[in-house]
């Protein structure tokens, strides 16, 4: 663009016409924002022609979930309860995004509420896989994925509660980035499970995820959970050497029951890792996959019971016209305004938490929750990151797991313990089957975003 | 299997209004996740603390700031 090859707008202009032409069939978009990404690109056009100098992400297009709030846009969470909402304000990581003068597309699709692992749980309809379109995109953002693969977009962003940004890119074939929790700002994303939701890029290589993770980072006043740590992310990236560094791969993660040929395709990714000079070794991890997708699904549910308790029929959208009193007012509104997976998950959040079950269920979760962070603890000591497959199986086919929500809740077995433990992970393409993209999962300590990343980069020159 | 009684009295705490079909659909598959959960029983949580969040944070505080709204509905109920 410097050089005066391309313009920003021509750049823009050309995935919008790709987003007019493929969109109908992937439904990657809910909403198209042109008119504000023409202008946007414009302003980079006209930093170009006076000479000056131009910020780090100028001009480069973004898709963003439709659970993150973008000024003036339509914010939906893919619900019909917050179908007509509008965004009042700009979330902290577009406000970031846009002084890197990145350009925005527009708002992708998901499960309603970050709710699903397929997409197909959006009031709007469902997304499909660019490589395959009577597959899912995963999930919950399957938009954000299928925009990237589908080169509707350069970069997503996504959010992930329980892996929901790194299954759906292990099925898209993109490179999906979960920071830790804290490591950027929640500010502005519509909340869904608190103590285990983060927002991460969606890209196509290590290097782009890296450049909106640098971007995206830090402590932000507005939101008390997040913390800087800025300087122990570049000091790893220094000294980061492959010969230096310890794998360790947990021999539950190849478990009975999943697919062979994703297996086998893992396990060539990670010996590739060992030939290039790393270290590889077995480690356990007793607690962190059955165990922790079932305390997972108890204490996913109990936060999204209390974080949605806010859609009253009063305070925002939706508000049902048959309601005759106060109390249908709210179970109208909310019977009819939300769908059937967000209602299950309320259903068994207030059950989780109310009286004579607190104990049984959540209490015993936070529990189990503290014995999946002692296992990282440990294995965290003689290893220095953790390698896994991202999903058990590749992309399924629409309609396969919708009538059975619990083979649903099995899709997302490898990737729930990192959120439950605030671990920061990477899921990486590392190869096909019968066309169809395998994600490798790297998990990191605290705050190591930048030792993923950078193997994330030597593995993709592999 | 839960008691559907129980089925309904969770949707009433959680101001959800369902049809009879649908609270029994509920009831199969919250029964169903409780079986699924249960196996958490197994395990040995003795002398273990409970982890509420991932961060030990106490308390952050900032200042509150007015902001200068721009929307027109807004200027509309305050020109009123």
């Amino acid at each position: 663009m410097v050089k005066k090859e391309f313009s920003a707008l021509e750049l823009t202009k050309a995935f919008l016409d790709e987003i007019d032409k493929s969109n109908e069939k992937i439904f990657a978009f809910l909403t198209v924002t042109r008119d504000s990404a023409l202008s946007q690109a414009k302003r980079i056009d006209d930093l170009i022609s006076a000479g000056q100098d131009l910020p780090l992400l100028a001009g480069i297009p973004l898709a963003v979930k439709d659970n993150i709030m973008v000024e003036g846009a339509r914010c939906t969470a893919s619900s019909k309860i917050l179908e007509e909402y509008i965004a009042p304000y700009d979330a902290t990581v577009i406000k970031k995004l846009k002084e890197q003068g990145i350009v925005i597309l527009g708002k992708t699709n998901l499960d309603e509420f970050a709710m699903g692992a397929s997409t197909e749980n959006s009031a709007f309809g469902p997304t499909r896989n660019p490589h395959d379109l009577s597959r899912v995109p995963g999930g919950s953002s399957g938009g954000s994925a299928a925009a990237v693969a589908g080169n509707l977009s350069v970069c997503a962003l996504g959010s992930d509660t329980g892996g929901s940004i790194r299954q759906p890119a292990s099925f898209c074939g993109a490179v999906g980035l979960k920071p830790t929790y804290g490591a950027v700002s929640r500010y502005g994303l519509i909340a869904m499970a608190s103590s285990l939701d983060q927002i991460g890029p969606i890209t196509k290589t290590a290097q782009d995820a890296a450049l909106v993770f640098e971007a995206i980072e830090g402590k932000d006043e507005k939101d008390s959970t997040s913390v800087n740590s800025k300087i122990k992310n570049q000091k790893s990236k220094l000294e980061f050497k492959i010969q230096n560094l310890r794998i360790g791969v947990p021999k539950e993660y190849f478990m009975k029951g999943m697919d062979k040929e994703v297996e086998k395709t893992v396990k060539n990714a990670i010996n590739k890792l060992e030939e290039a000079g790393a270290e590889v070794r077995e480690v356990s991890l007793p607690y962190s996959t059955d165990y922790a997708l079932a305390a997972y699904y108890i204490i996913m549910p109990s936060e999204v019971s209390a974080n949605l308790a806010r859609y009253d029929g009063i305070k925002y959208g939706y508000s049902s016209p048959a309601a005759k009193n106060l109390m249908e007012v709210y179970s109208k509104s909310r019977g009819e305004g939300f769908g059937k997976e967000v209602k299950r998950r309320i259903m068994f959040g207030t059950y989780a938490l109310s009286s004579g079950y607190y104990e049984a269920y959540y209490l015993r979760a936070q529990k189990v929750r503290t014995k999946i962070i002692e296992d990282f603890n440990r294995v965290f000591k003689s290893v220095d990151v953790i390698a896994t497959p991202t999903a058990p199986t590749t992309a399924f086919k629409l309609g396969d797991k919708t009538k059975d929500p619990l083979s649903m809740y099995l899709a997302d077995i490898f990737v729930t313990a990192v959120n439950l433990a605030g671990l920061p992970a990477i899921s990486l393409p590392c190869g096909k089957i019968q066309g169809l993209p395998v994600g490798l999962q790297i998990i990191g300590r605290h705050f190591e975003e930048d030792k993923v990343l950078k193997l994330g980069e030597i593995f993709e020159k592999l | 299997m839960l008691d559907l009684k129980d089925v309904q009295h969770i949707a009433e705490l959680a101001r959800l209004g369902f049809t009879n079909k649908e609270i029994k659909n509920f009831q199969i598959e919250l029964s169903s996740i409780l079986g699924y959960v249960g196996k958490l029983k197994k395990v040995d949580i003795a002398g273990t603390e409970p982890t509420y969040h991932p961060l030990k944070i106490e308390n952050a505080m900032r200042q509150d700031e007015a902001r200068q709204e721009k929307h027109k509905l807004l200027s509309g109920f305050l020109n009123a």
